[in-house]
């Protein structure tokens, strides 16, 4: 019996520079941890695009559905509280 | 009875807006409903243009130990390099539509799936290592710019990371032609004959004339294609016949002439008969490609296993510890 496979599947996070949010790459395939981090390197970032990456484990992901869209990414019209320009200032007030 | 005409309405349903989306311009992510044409189309064009990068290595490969220069020789290393990071890119792009890698190596084998016909051809000179950066890539990249806007998001994605790179390949490949320009009798010579050699091919790896291109309404209607093949053939002949010009080469079509009314170089005709044979197996180097990429999967599985082998032992030892 073979046991050949492809290895397996990985997301990669990036991080174009200090400070800077972790964005998705796309993914890479590995057998472990380290070989994970080894090829996101050399797949994602061979020109200096990265500073530090993240990988995942691709069946580790947990993503929403797309027909959660609405309920979950409901714009909240109804609470414009949320939004500064609700608030009434006092006339002469500054810097606020 | 009942339950079969509805899931066929609502199925018409789904199509319907999934068709509405991708004409407002919207992508498609892989977890939102598709038709399964969709899905096929995108399928095949993926793997194939993944196989393509992969397989392109080869006669770029045939040059690396006797490359010029040092110089020459990392500036080849690291391109080829990058075409086996293409391939990844797009194998895992393409991954999200839920085929393995395994399956797609396999369809690769097998010749289910094809890889560009391009690379059915010999790299016989170092010449030809300029050819191939300047005219292969160079005709790769338009084909590529258009597909950034492709409506499947994976694949646009991954087109807009490979286009990044894809500059420095062409710029490569016109340096090493305009170099040997400059050099002996000889190496004019050579330049010029790999010119002659690829130019045609070059033009082929845009596919049939629009009017022979028999599926390609589907791709239209849903974005994945943005170009037609002889607009995207047009735009790679009007910008390198220039480019051909300033280094002295010339390029091998005694009916390329400039249209001044339509603004465009108008071509000869291209040689389809050969297409079709290449495409059929009986190009000069069809066999030599897929036997080596088999060799070298099949002689490298004891690498995977070792991998795997690795890490059962490790999360073995991490459960006997807890
Ligand atoms: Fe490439
Ligand atoms: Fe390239």
């Amino acid at each position: 019996m073979s046991t050949d496979t492809q290895l397996d599947s990985w997301e990669v996070f990036m991080q174009a520079r200090t400070g800077a949010n972790f964005i998705h790459q796309g993914s890479i395939h590995a057998s472990d941890k380290k070989m994970a981090l080894q090829n996101a390197r050399d797949t994602y970032s061979r020109r200096g695009e990265g500073t530090s990456i993240w990988v995942v484990p691709t069946s580790e992901i947990v993503a929403s559905s797309p027909e959660d869209v609405d309920m979950l990414f409901d714009p909240s019209n109804d609470k414009i509280y949320r939004m500064p320009t609700f608030y009434t200032m006092p006339e002469g007030a500054k810097n606020i | 009875m009942d339950s079969i005409q509805d899931k066929l309405s609502k199925d018409e349903a789904l199509l319907a807006k999934f068709e509405e989306k991708v004409q407002a311009g919207e992508s498609v992510e892989p977890r939102d409903w598709m038709p399964e044409a969709y899905r096929k189309h995108l399928v095949r064009q993926m793997s194939q243009h993944a196989h393509s990068e992969v397989i392109g290595m080869q006669p770029e490969g045939n040059w690396v130990t006797r490359a010029p220069s040092l110089r020459a020789k990392q500036i080849l290393l690291a391109k080829i390099q990058d075409e086996g990071g293409h391939g990844l890119y797009l194998y895992s792009a393409a991954e999200t539509l839920g085929i393995s890698r395994k399956e797609m190596i396999e369809q690769l084998h097998t010749g289910k799936a094809k890889y560009s016909n391009i690379f059915n051809y010999p790299s016989l000179t170092w010449a030809d290592i300029g050819a191939i950066g300047w005219l292969v890539d160079g005709a790769a990249i338009v084909n590529q710019v258009s597909l950034q806007r492709t409506s499947y998001a994976p694949y646009s994605r991954a087109m807009v990371r490979i286009c990044k790179e894809e500059s420095f390949h062409q710029r490569q490949g016109y340096e090493i032609m305009a170099q040997m320009m400059k050099g002996t009798a000889e190496q004019r010579e050579m330049a010029q004959d790999a010119m002659n050699r690829w130019w045609w091919p070059s033009l082929m790896m845009f596919g049939p004339h629009d009017t022979d291109s028999p599926h390609s309404a589907d791709a239209f209607r849903w974005k994945i294609k943005r170009h037609t093949n002889d607009e995207l053939r047009q735009k790679f002949i009007d910008k390198t016949v220039q480019q051909a010009e300033v280094i002295g080469l010339t390029v091998p079509d005694p009916d390329l002439k400039w249209n001044e009314q339509k603004g465009c170089y108008d071509y000869g005709e291209i040689n389809w008969d050969e297409f079709n044979r290449v495409i059929r197996g009986d190009g000069p180097c069809n066999k030599q490609r897929l036997e080596h990429h088999i060799r070298v999967h099949t002689e490298g599985a004891w690498v995977r296993e070792a991998a795997e082998a690795y890490k059962n032992k490790n999360e073995q030892q991490s459960i006997n510890l807890n």
